[in-house]
């Protein structure tokens, strides 16, 4: 039952991903470039993900998740210097492609060369980032 | 193109659903660095099915519905190293950072979260200083 409810919403994510348009790379440079031609598409996405997922937050507040265990702790909220550089490296990456982890995953099957090239690299990329870390830590 | 905010809003409300059903459901935040990468670094191998299954979700789901209604292209640039760098950008980025647009930008903005706020301004600001270096000033992208 939960590998068959990550099918659907792996699946519900991708058709997302699609239909919203964020495997377009040039929707998502453009939304980043405030100097050339803006496009606000991303910001409807980011809204229109935002509502849902923050009802479901409301929602779980004092309840357990439908198929046991338990929800996410979260704990001392720290804004430490392994986010914030993470951050800027992959907001290097993402305008530089225009893509992001599920976007690179969701476009696979037809993303081409290129696709399959950004995917490989940043599998690589994942591979690498515990010896990062460990450099930050 | 005029639609495409409206065609934004519906597949980010999509977006927004699948991630409610996976943290209601299963009780995970569903962000895609994350559910790939414990895989990669093998330090989520202990729900691998759960994540693999996610995975062939998102991938299967887009190829089907391009087979039927036809390639949407990426438009991704040809340049072969920017996309190697971009590429490892991202990885070791969403890695660190334990996060990206999924985990930081919908599940944790939603919630509010100081971290995932955060980590959005940063990595939208600094995508945005690259998209104007790399396209304005030196125009290699």
């Amino acid at each position: 039952m939960r590998n068959l409810m990550a099918i659907l919403a792996g699946s519900m994510f991708g058709a997302g991903l699609l239909i919203s348009g964020m495997t377009n790379t040039l929707k998502v440079q453009g939304w980043l470039d405030v100097f050339g031609n803006w496009d606000p598409t991303l910001a409807f996405v980011m809204g229109g993900g935002v509502i849902p997922m923050a009802l479901a937050w409301a929602y779980s507040k004092g309840r357990k998740p439908a198929l046991g265990g338990e929800f996410p702790t979260f704990g001392k909220p720290e804004a430490d210097k392994k986010l914030i550089i993470g951050s800027v490296m992959f907001g290097i990456g993402w305008g530089l492609a225009g893509l992001c982890p599920g976007p690179a995953l969701a476009s696979i099957s037809f993303g081409g060369i290129g696709g399959v090239t950004f995917l490989v690299a940043m599998l690589a990329g994942m591979l690498l980032a515990p010896m990062v870390r460990a450099k930050l830590d | 193109m005029n639609q495409d905010w409206l065609m934004g809003l519906l597949g980010g409300g999509l977006i927004g659903t699948s991630a409610a059903i996976f943290l209601l459901a299963n009780g995970k935040v569903m962000g895609a660095s994350g559910l790939i990468g414990g895989l990669v670094d093998k330090s989520g191998l202990g729900n691998w099915q759960e994540r693999l299954a996610w995975i062939a979700g998102l991938v299967i789901v887009p190829a089907i519905i391009t087979m039927l209604y036809g390639v949407k292209p990426t438009n991704i640039t040809g340049n072969i190293p920017v996309i190697i760098a971009a590429g490892l950008f991202v990885g070791i980025g969403t890695r660190i950072a334990n996060g990206c647009t999924s985990g930081h930008g919908i599940c944790g903005i939603s919630r509010m979260s100081l971290r995932g706020i955060v980590a959005t301004v940063f990595y939208i600001g600094a995508g945005g200083l690259t998209v104007v270096i790399f396209k304005h000033v030196l125009g290699i992208i």
